[in-house]
């Protein structure tokens, strides 16, 4: 069967992609598009490995088929940080050592940033909840906890 | 061999807690893991497994498989050599080369659910999952086992008819499921119960758990028409997985060059080859890059969990709380092939207490699961919930605290210990002071709460280590490391030891690994190692590029050597010296290196020896919902001793690490075979490993009582934070319900169970 054609934007920037009708949006970010930020750590939708923002959505890319994408704006990892400017998260999961081995940190950055849009003034239970679809191995989540409330903190400062 | 003493000095760099230089790539995307590598003209690999536990395989067909379109090469057990029992050290564990070759290709019969059959190679992971399904294979289904004491019964289903146990005398005359016996005598244990006015004995059961790492194992192999092989792989240790291809390929290490990517976790279960053999030999075959990836499936169907264990536990003690004699049993499963991590087990077992009289004995079983890997302090854990359940219990039978009942037994320096050293100078004690201390310790407890204590002891490791210092040309300095950022903050800690000892600003350092041709070998970075065997092979390293430096300067500035002392990132006159001159930094010294000399560096290739034990008290509390059974961490207190905190906010993230494994290890995760002996949750959907909304804060106290044989007084710190978990937990809940709960993990059904059966009386 032939593939399909599929206009988005990635990060801000135009695309177009070919796809089988069964492919993810996951394997076509990475296979396709070669953005290998987003991470594949189960492919059944459990660790958040592969979170990505479709139209402003969270959503694990996993179990978006590609085709899905069509005329939708995907946000990544790779569009996280402006030019040389981290953003703000990133940063605080710097300064607070939040990561380990950061297989996971690219879902998880995603996945606090929309849960930031979302709830600017999160307690920590809610910072918790909101990331309770993100698998960290590493870390016991208390430091990643930690920066999230520490860069909404200075989110609402308006640093 | 090598070995550094201590030295207590003031220092600048050591101790803070800068931003970690590979950082910005794990934040952005940019770095590169095991399945982010790419070839062009690349096949993919994808693996053939058993779906049966146990059975005899008659015959492999790939006619059809092959004949596919796209399908490039096919391997089985026929492509690769049978090899004779052959141990080698990998990991903290030994392996069998005969074993190694059959868990990564089964030969004579399949011994669990996932065992690798046959691999194929093909234009897209699509064709090559359809050609696996070509596959004919023939069986022969034979009985399974899955249970470690079942497996131990005389009349169990055998898996391997040649296996008879080691280390017992004499030599059984029939093949066993039990591979070895390991015993560990001290005293005279009879004659210490005779003493004991109180009794406990208590007998204990754990699950298999998984490594739980979130990246799937992953390689990509290139084999040149010369032989010469190129391997990506995602590892704990790039030179171990080249001895170990080399080996079971049969061919010269010099010709395989392992580059390890980064790695996404591994926590002792990336020390092992699993795929990387069949990608070398489907490249061999088809001249082309072959990449493999497995699936979150296939990783929990076939790369090792830990054992699950039977732990029998018996304590005698005074009334006035002196323990008089301690026996424990250890019975673990290994998986299919011989190799759990009981050895380490026993002696970690009772190794926090001044014991006169000790037996312990461990038994290493083989049963129809996937072969063990590391994990953690392998195997410490699963014999800590015991022993330290036992203790808890004595503590209450004796109306004593229960970190009071440890004091009073606690191990210290010269304590003998009776798997053979004596213990050196060790900070136990402290560490149980400080969790006596703790607020946490004394807060009062609500309803249904319960408080637990237990406490891990984790010998840390050395091993043989190289690294290389070159100093730029701009005075900077490139230094290229053996061991592998797998613990998050290893790299950030070693660049700060080499600022350190160069007196240089730790951005003026560059940590980076570097394939298996650019140093000498290492041995895995695992046991808790790396910055403490990395750590002295960078001081080894520092100060022999800093004597060269000094060698510049007396040549530069026309002084004897002695009259040039190395301080604060300068060349200076020594103190006390007649001569002086013009001090010379790091950078003016490098700019002069080629009218000096050539190029300036240092390197280590050293055998790290003087490692010093490491041990850790947690406290946990929780609260039981007694309509579910569901138990909830409330509040959690991690305290141990690291000998020296290079980078104290990455030893926090250890201990919080593993103590979250740990939570995980004894709440929620077990691996479930169904009658048929097969996994039936090999997925992160019903293997519940802790996500955020499960766990509290967990707060840390790091004690330090310097390694007396470290430069830096550095233990190690990883493998202890999960040794406690487990009992600490069995301990909060006994004291929340008053029932003693001896299975994990404590999920709801188990401890509703435990409710209700005391309910009932």
């Amino acid at each position: 069967m032939a593939k399909h054609h599929v206009s988005a934007t990635v990060n801000g920037d135009p695309i177009e992609f070919l796809c089988e009708t069964g492919q993810t949006l996951l394997e076509v970010l990475r296979d396709v598009l070669n953005l290998t930020g987003t991470k594949e750590g189960c492919g059944t939708g459990d660790c958040g490995a592969c979170s990505i923002m479709l139209d402003g959505r969270l959503v694990n890319s996993c179990l978006v088929l590609a085709v899905e994408a069509q005329g939708k704006a995907i946000e990544t990892i790779e569009g996280m940080a402006v030019g040389q400017e981290l953003h703000l998260l990133q940063r605080k999961f710097l300064e607070h050592a939040a990561l380990q081995c950061g297989i996971c940190t690219p879902g998880m950055l995603i996945a606090a940033k929309s849960l930031l849009e979302r709830n600017p003034d999160p307690t920590e239970s809610e910072v918790r909840y909101g990331l309770a679809g993100n698998l960290c191995r590493c870390t016991g989540y208390h430091k990643i906890v930690d920066a999230v409330l520490d860069a909404a903190r200075e989110m609402r400062e308006g640093h | 061999m090598s070995s550094l003493k201590y030295e207590d000095r003031a220092l600048k760099i050591v101790g803070t807690r800068p931003l970690r230089p590979d950082g910005v790539d794990r934040v952005t995307g940019r770095a590169r893991y095991g399945a982010d590598y790419n070839l062009p003209g690349q096949l993919i690999g994808k693996v053939l497994r058993s779906p049966h536990a146990h059975a005899r395989i008659k015959s492999i067909d790939t006619s059809l498989a092959a004949a596919l379109p796209g399908v490039k090469a096919i391997v089985t057990r026929d492509d690769f050599a049978d090899m004779p029992d052959d141990f080698a050290a990998a990991g903290e564990m030994m392996i069998n080369y005969r074993d190694v070759t059959r868990n990564m290709m089964a030969r004579e019969k399949v011994l669990y659910d996932g065992h690798p059959l046959a691999a194929v190679a093909a234009v897209s992971d699509a064709i090559a999952c359809q050609a696996l399904k070509l596959i004919r294979v023939d069986y022969e289904i034979l009985p399974h086992v899955i249970d470690v004491v079942a497996a131990m019964r005389p009349d169990a289903p055998l898996l391997n008819e040649e296996l008879y146990t080691e280390g017992v005398k004499p030599r059984p005359t029939r093949p066993s499921n039990i591979a070895k016996r390991f015993a560990f005598v001290r005293g005279d244990v009879d004659a210490g119960f005779a003493q004991a006015e109180v009794i406990v004995e208590r007998e204990f059961n754990t699950k298999p758990v998984h490594q739980g790492y979130i990246e799937p194992q992953a390689c990509l192999a290139s084999y040149a028409e010369d032989g010469q092989v190129e391997l990506w792989t995602s590892t704990q240790g790039h030179f171990v997985i080249r001895s170990q291809c080399a080996k079971v390929l049969q061919m010269d290490v010099s010709k395989l060059r392992v580059t390890p990517t980064e790695i996404g976790g591994g926590f002792g279960g990336k020390n092992n080859i699993y795929n990387e053999p069949l990608a070398i030999i489907l490249s061999k075959k088809t001249h082309r890059p072959v990449k493999m990836v497995m699936t979150r499936e296939e990783v929990f169907r076939a790369t090792g969990p830990t054992s699950g264990g039977n732990v029998k536990v018996k304590l005698g003690a005074t009334r006035d709380g002196r323990i008089t004699a301690a026996v424990a049993e250890l019975n673990f499963q290994a998986g299919a092939f011989p190799g759990s991590p009981v050895g380490s087990a026993s002696m970690c077992a009772f190794t926090r207490y001044d014991l006169e009289n000790v037996a312990v004995v461990g038994n290493d079983v083989v049963v129809n699961r996937p072969k063990v890997a590391a994990y953690r302090a392998p195997g410490a854990p699963i014999a800590a919930f015991g022993v330290e359940s036992a203790i808890d219990e004595m503590a209450k039978k004796l109306g004593m605290d229960p970190i009071e009942l440890r004091l009073m037994n606690a191990a210290k320096e010269g304590t003998q210990t009776y798997y053979g050293p004596k213990l050196g100078k060790i900070g136990y004690v402290e560490t149980l002071q400080a969790a006596r201390a703790h607020p946490h310790y004394s807060a009062p407890l609500g309803p249904n709460q319960g408080r637990g204590v237990a406490t891990g002891f984790w010998f840390n490791v050395g091993g043989e280590t190289t690294c290389a210092l070159n100093v730029n040309e701009d005075g900077t300095v490139a230094l290229l490391l053996g061991t592998l950022e797998v613990s998050g903050g290893s790299y950030a800690s070693l660049a700060m030891i080499v600022a350190e000892e160069l007196g240089i600003a730790l951005e003026r350092v560059r940590p980076h690994s570097g394939d298996t041709s650019s140093l000498g070998y290492n041995f895995v970075t695992a046991g808790s190692r790396s910055v403490f065997a990395s750590g002295m092979a960078c001081v080894v390293a520092a100060r022999a590029a800093i004597d060269e430096l000094r060698n510049r300067v007396a040549k530069i500035r026309e002084v004897p050597l002695e009259a040039v002392q190395w301080k604060d990132g300068q060349a200076q006159p020594a103190a006390g010296s007649a001569q002086q001159f013009a001090a010379m930094t790091l950078a003016e010294i490098a700019a002069l290196a080629s009218k000096t000399g050539g190029p300036i560096a240092g390197h280590a290739e050293i055998n790290a020896q003087g490692a010093g034990p490491g041990f850790g008290a947690h406290i946990v509390d929780v609260e039981v919902d007694r309509e579910t059974g569901a138990v909830k961490v409330l509040r959690y207190t991690a305290v141990q001793d690291v000998g020296r905190a290079i980078h104290p906010a990455y030893v926090e993230g250890q201990m919080q690490g593993g103590a979250a494994q740990g939570i995980g290890w004894a709440l929620n995760e077990e691996y479930v075979y169904g009658a048929d002996g097969i996994l039936q949750n090999p997925g992160f959907l019903d293997y519940r490993m802790p996500v955020a909304s499960d766990l509290p804060r967990i707060d840390t106290v790091i004690v330090e009582v310097p390694n007396p044989r470290h430069p830096y007084g550095v233990r190690g710190c990883g493998e202890v934070p999960i040794i406690a978990p487990m009992a600490a937990i069995a301990n909060a809940v006994s004291a929340a319900i008053g029932v003693r709960l001896c299975e994990q993990p404590l999920s709801p059904p188990r401890v509703l169970q435990a409710i209700v059966a005391a309910a009932k009386g």
